[in-house]
């Protein structure tokens, strides 16, 4: 009975890619599995792709995340969905501390202990026909899966990428390749835009322009940024991704709580994806 | 043929393992994964009179063999627990549960244990699991864990209003332990558990300050096994009263370690939150290693 709803599940999410109208927020049905790498190749400097095959099955939306148990370390290292495919998960990583340093040594073919299907991911029901979506440094890459399901339903998909500059950029191609309009800011100018994504934004939140939704995911300040530019200025809804310092994953430590207008809320469990009108800075 | 079964306060537990609180929530997280009734039991989130939502973040960090947290008692209220949390949980947990209380007055430990004791949940709870011993807090918690005086005070005052097994939770973060412990017992507490987590502190390298908001937190994970170890020993030997071991249980080698110091039963605690399935799998793996060890039961300790 478990694995029938298992693989309804998965079956929906192959759906989902095909035709967005029919995804759902779903509560997440987390599984433990053995994810072997098939890839594991340096991006920039410091952020690097991997690529895990196995069973991800409980991967059910885009902006969910994974939790890879790393050899040496007490606690997993959460890190967001980049794109999905029939048994193969990508994840995009930036080298911050000893653990993600670690990460860039492991060859391809070593099985990691991974937990799938956490959080809550974006809700992709509600983007209407424009969306826009707005991704920071490391925060890009939910953004990824994100765009290649709404670019099914929707004629016009804008992305804004912020990097500090030219040489930090990743996935730009990727995100042009699935159709997108992809506008680049960097904080020191070096390509597109000079500052930060908030800069791009001239004109692009004039009501006619007509952006129906928005999803965002990056370092705390540009959220903040964006939802006051977005959201309070513009008028515009959306949803918004946020990180904090997980200990489980799964919601049972409420290590990783936040303030939002319902109350505590766990990032991990009940986000780490917020909507605009729930959030409390 | 093995017997895993133990006694715990008048209580026939089917193995020792308890789920220590503040790693299990309300026992519904764990449930999605897997039937939680394979537990001995488990001891809920530590609840207060407030709901509270606890200490700003970051509250984890990670060390060697462990991480420290600095959650500061985040729970919705014991009328809350007892409205929402508990008739949830009985849905998917048929055995006496361990009730974990918290405060930051000896008033405060009393009402919350009386309500939940007179609550129409109260059939639910085999145990009182009293909680002196919170780090991450100021104005309660730990310091009525570190004074036996006031230990003392509490446990009677708990005493009072309810006939049911009062377990006490005790601090590491003491000079002598064992005292503390006696105290518990002559006021007519049940049993003792420890340890509760031992005060810790890390430093951001990037910019030379802590790495947790509330600057200190506690420290639990295999790295405290060894202090565990010591203090249960030490209690055991000294009280007539069952103690519950904790700190840094991770399988079902450790739980016989515990065992074998004099512990009456265990509690796991952190290594749920790397392995969800942790518990689950000590208790598949205890008979195979008490097997090993040519243990028979654990009854009347190792």
């Amino acid at each position: 009975m478990k694995h029938q709803l298992r693989f309804t599940r998965s079956r929906s999410l192959c759906d989902m890619i095909k035709n967005v109208d029919i995804l759902k927020y779903r509560e997440a049905d987390m599984k433990q599995v053995l994810l072997k790498i098939i890839e594991n190749d340096r991006l920039t400097a410091s952020t690097w792709l991997m690529k895990l095959e196995g069973d991800v099955s409980a991967i059910s939306a885009p902006g969910q995340f994974i939790d890879i148990r790393l050899d040496g370390h007490f606690l997993r290292r959460p890190i967001s969905v980049c794109d999905l495919e029939d048994g193969a998960v990508t994840i995009i990583y930036k080298v911050l501390g000893q653990g993600t340093e670690e990460m860039t040594s492991l060859v391809p073919g070593t099985t990691l202990d991974v937990l799938t299907g956490l959080g809550n991911g974006y809700d992709l029901s509600i983007a209407g026909d424009k969306p826009l979506l707005i991704g920071g440094g490391v925060g890009i890459p939910p953004l990824y899966l994100a765009a290649k399901s709404l670019v099914r339903s929707c004629s016009d998909v804008t992305v804004i990428l912020g990097f500090n500059n030219a040489e930090e950029m990743y996935y730009v191609e990727e995100f042009k390749a699935l159709g997108c309009d992809v506008i680049i800011a960097t904080a020191d100018g070096s390509y597109g835009t000079k500052g930060f994504v908030t800069d791009a934004f001239d004109g692009l939140t004039d009501p006619d322009v007509g952006f129906t939704h928005f999803y965002t995911c990056g370092p705390g300040p540009m959220l903040r940024a964006v939802y006051k530019k977005v959201y309070e200025e513009a008028g515009i809804s959306g949803q918004i991704s946020f990180e904090e310092r997980m200990g489980c994953g799964f919601g049972a430590c409420m290590g990783c709580s936040i303030k939002t207008k319902g109350g505590s809320k766990r990032v991990c469990k009940d986000g780490p994806v917020f909507r605009t009108e729930e959030i409390l800075w | 043929m093995v017997d895993t079964k133990v006694d715990l306060c008048g209580i026939t537990l089917d193995n020792p393992v308890i789920a220590a609180s503040g790693t299990f929530g309300y026992g519904y997280e764990f449930a999605e994964l897997y039937d939680i009734n394979c537990l001995g039991t488990f001891s809920f989130k530590g609840t207060t009179l407030e709901p509270r939502y606890g200490n700003d973040v970051p509250r984890i960090a990670e060390c060697p063999s462990g991480m420290l947290n600095s959650v500061g008692l985040q729970n919705p209220g014991v009328d809350a627990v007892i409205a929402e949390e508990l008739p949830k949980l009985r849905k998917s947990f048929h055995k006496p549960v361990m009730a974990n209380v918290s405060g930051f007055s000896t008033e405060e430990y009393a009402e919350v244990t009386r309500r939940l004791d007179e609550s129409d949940m109260s059939d639910m709870i085999g145990w009182f699991e009293i909680n002196i011993s919170c780090p991450n807090v100021h104005g309660g918690g730990m310091s009525f864990g570190t004074d036996p005086m006031m230990a003392g005070e509490v446990v009677k005052a708990v005493r009072k209003v309810t006939e049911k097994p009062l377990i006490i939770k005790l601090s590491p973060n003491v000079t002598d332990i064992v005292a503390i412990a006696k105290a518990c017992e002559d006021s007519g507490a049940d049993g003792v558990s420890l340890i509760n987590t031992l005060m810790g502190m890390r430093f951001d390298l990037k910019t030379g300050k802590p790495l947790l908001a509330n600057i200190t937190g506690g420290l639990s994970g295999p790295a405290v096994l060894p202090v565990a170890l010591r203090m249960v020993y030490q209690v055991a030997n000294s009280v007539d009263i069952p103690v519950v071991g904790m700190g840094g249980i991770s399988s079902a080698d450790d739980v016989l370690e515990m065992m074998m110091a004099g512990a009456t039963a265990v509690e796991v605690g952190a290594a749920n939150l790397t392995d969800p399935f942790a518990c689950r799998d000590i208790i598949t793996k205890l008979p195979h290693v008490m097997d090993k060890y040519g243990v028979k039961t654990l009854r009347s300790g190792i």
